[in-house]
């Protein structure tokens, strides 16, 4: 009973922020509506058993691809007049795509035929011994391997073409070099000091120029702050 | 009694028990930190850190959340009020309902799921939307930097994180966090896989937005980064919920490298001490290094943060992967 009711609360849920995503005016809205349809599906997943599919789609969707998406969402300057100004003149041609597809989603649902064999397999006990995310791993890597690998490979494809669409190598700019400034080995001293010991006393500074080798700072009087400096070698 | 317990009130009930149980103590525990973590930095910078309110400082904390209450909350012009407010209440949400499937000791998890590192890496992936959602709601050039850095900086740490949970789970052949503590019996993973351990670590700084990776609230160019808007009670929802993330990050490190409630010898002594007391004292170690980090190193450039993320610790830990994965198959360690 519990599960039955959690379900319709969800799908009621997912429902209504799946209208929100397309009828909120702010697009930092629309996004964060779909992270929470997201996050019913996930849900819905859960009840239905599959709680791997829910972690994976609550990891990957919520986790990483929309804060992408609302990281772009977020930096974009949009002018919500502007936006609306051919709302009237595209309205037709966008009622005619809706129209088409939701009557090739009607058909495809119409013509939804179980085969025979299928009641019988629905009767079949589900393993107790293997969990969903064991029993996934199985029929992915053993039986569908070289299509989830082709799927691998053209993501990475893709993500290269990313790169190299929008990779500008500016040669004026400045790189830093980690691995040199790591192997650089200057005048520079680790130096251990006890605790509470001034580093005055220890010497390990440059000792204070004697009373009258000091600058004359003060007397050309542009600055107060010279005698502060004390090493008395800039200038 | 029995019948009550198996009637779904008395599960609820029980269950309630158990989430207060473990929350109490959480909270209580992020009071502290807050008060050790100036305790520690004092001592490690030559001062008496807070020492006025009760002995030795230690009712500072609730001073402080005293303070916090009597304050008042101002919500900014321009800014969105509902996202405003619902920001900390996010961040402080995600970090308690993480700890459901902690297991401080055998079979002490509230919910002990079979992918409960996945929901870990889930929630703490989710941890991202309190900053980002308080820095656009604020409607302030500051926090919304903080914000863009902090979302950039957590999607780039998390892969290299991904995939030293994988190299664990290789290890241990389960996702249940129970399976991967009663998997180091014998051996700590931090031994067998240190350069992992070392990396982990790392990207739990960066994942928290602690020194040396403040970046998202560096003070000395954003102020105070996303929450430089937040007053009062929705401050102290932030600051709470950074903490239990702490905590959080640590009980994670420890269940992962550090064998959760086992003690480090299965020998006469060492085994009396109760399992949950060795998690605490785990959790305690990592969260000195925590402070310790933060007392020690400045923080990173924003360029060198995305190149240590992206350019070392990406490459380790996946090369790393793949040598485990050959190294368990050709030894046949592959659990079963």
């Amino acid at each position: 009973m519990i599960a039955g009711l959690a379900f319709y609360a969800f799908s009621a849920v997912l429902i209504a922020s799946a209208v929100m995503v397309v009828t909120s005016r702010n697009p930092v809205h629309s996004v964060l509506y779909l992270i929470l349809a997201f996050f019913n599906a996930a849900a819905l997943f859960l009840i239905a058993g599959a709680e791997f599919l829910a972690m994976i789609l609550v990891i990957v969707y919520v986790g990483a691809v929309a804060v992408l998406f609302l990281f772009v969402v977020m930096m974009l300057d949009i002018d919500f007049a502007r936006l609306r100004e051919g709302f009237q003149r595209y309205a037709p041609i966008g009622a005619v795509i809706g129209g088409i597809l939701f009557l090739e989603l009607v058909f495809v649902l119409g013509a939804w035929q179980s085969s025979g064999q299928a009641g019988s397999l629905r009767l079949n006990p589900v393993p107790t011994d293997v969990h969903n995310t064991a029993a996934i791993g199985r029929v992915l890597y053993t039986e569908y391997v070289f299509l989830f690998q082709a799927a691998g490979l053209i993501l990475l494809v893709a993500m290269i073409g990313a790169i190299v669409l929008t990779h500008r190598d500016r040669a004026r700019s400045r790189r830093q070099d980690i691995d040199v400034q790591v192997a650089r080995r200057t005048q520079l001293d680790m130096a251990s000091v006890p605790v509470g010991a001034s580093i005055g006393e220890l010497g390990i500074l440059r000792p204070l120029p004697p009373e009258e080798a000091k600058p004359k700072a003060v007397t050309h009087g542009h600055g107060h702050g010279h005698d502060d400096h004390g090493h008395g070698g800039h200038h | 009694m029995d019948s009550f317990l198996n009637s779904p009130i008395g599960v609820l009930s029980l269950t309630v028990a158990q989430a207060l149980a473990l929350l109490v103590p959480l909270l209580i525990g992020v009071a502290y930190m807050t008060w050790a973590e100036r305790k520690i930095m004092a001592a490690m910078q030559l001062r008496k850190g807070p020492n006025v309110v009760g002995p030795f400082g230690l009712l500072q904390p609730f001073a402080d959340a005293g303070k916090m209450l009597m304050k008042e909350t101002i919500v900014p012009t321009g800014a969105s009020r509902v996202l405003f407010i619902m920001a900390p209440m996010l961040t402080f949400v995600l970090a308690m309902i993480a700890w459901a499937v902690i297991p401080v000791n055998e079979g002490w998890a509230i919910a002990d799921i079979n992918v409960g590192i996945l929901y870990l890496f889930a929630i703490s992936s989710l941890g991202v939307y309190g900053i980002i959602i308080a820095g656009w709601a604020s409607n302030s050039k500051y926090a919304f930097l903080g914000a863009l850095r902090s979302a950039a900086q957590m999607v780039s740490y998390e892969v290299s994180m991904g995939f030293v949970i994988v190299t664990v789970l290789l290890c241990v052949g389960s996702l249940n966090l129970t399976d991967i503590v009663l998997a180091q019996k014998g051996l700590w993973f931090f031994i067998p896989l240190f350069p992992m351990f070392i990396i982990f670590f790392i990207s739990t700084l960066a994942e928290t937005n602690r020194a040396p990776f403040d970046l998202p609230e560096g003070e000395s160019e954003l102020v105070a980064g996303f929450f430089v808007e937040y007053s009062a009670m929705t401050f102290a929802l932030f600051f709470l919920g950074e903490y239990a993330n702490m905590i959080l990050m640590s009980s994670l490190t420890t269940i992962l490298f550090l064998g959760g409630w086992l003690p480090p010898f299965d020998v006469a002594p060492l085994n009396w001490v109760p399992g949950p007391i060795w998690f605490i004292l785990k959790v305690c170690f990592c969260l000195f290094v925590f402070v310790w980090v933060r007392a020690t190193f400045p923080r990173y450039r924003y360029d060198q943060l995305m190149r240590l993320g992206w350019k070392v610790f990406l490459p380790i830990s996946l090369v790393w992967l793949v040598l485990t994965a050959a190294a368990l198959k050709i030894f046949g360690w592959l659990p079963a």
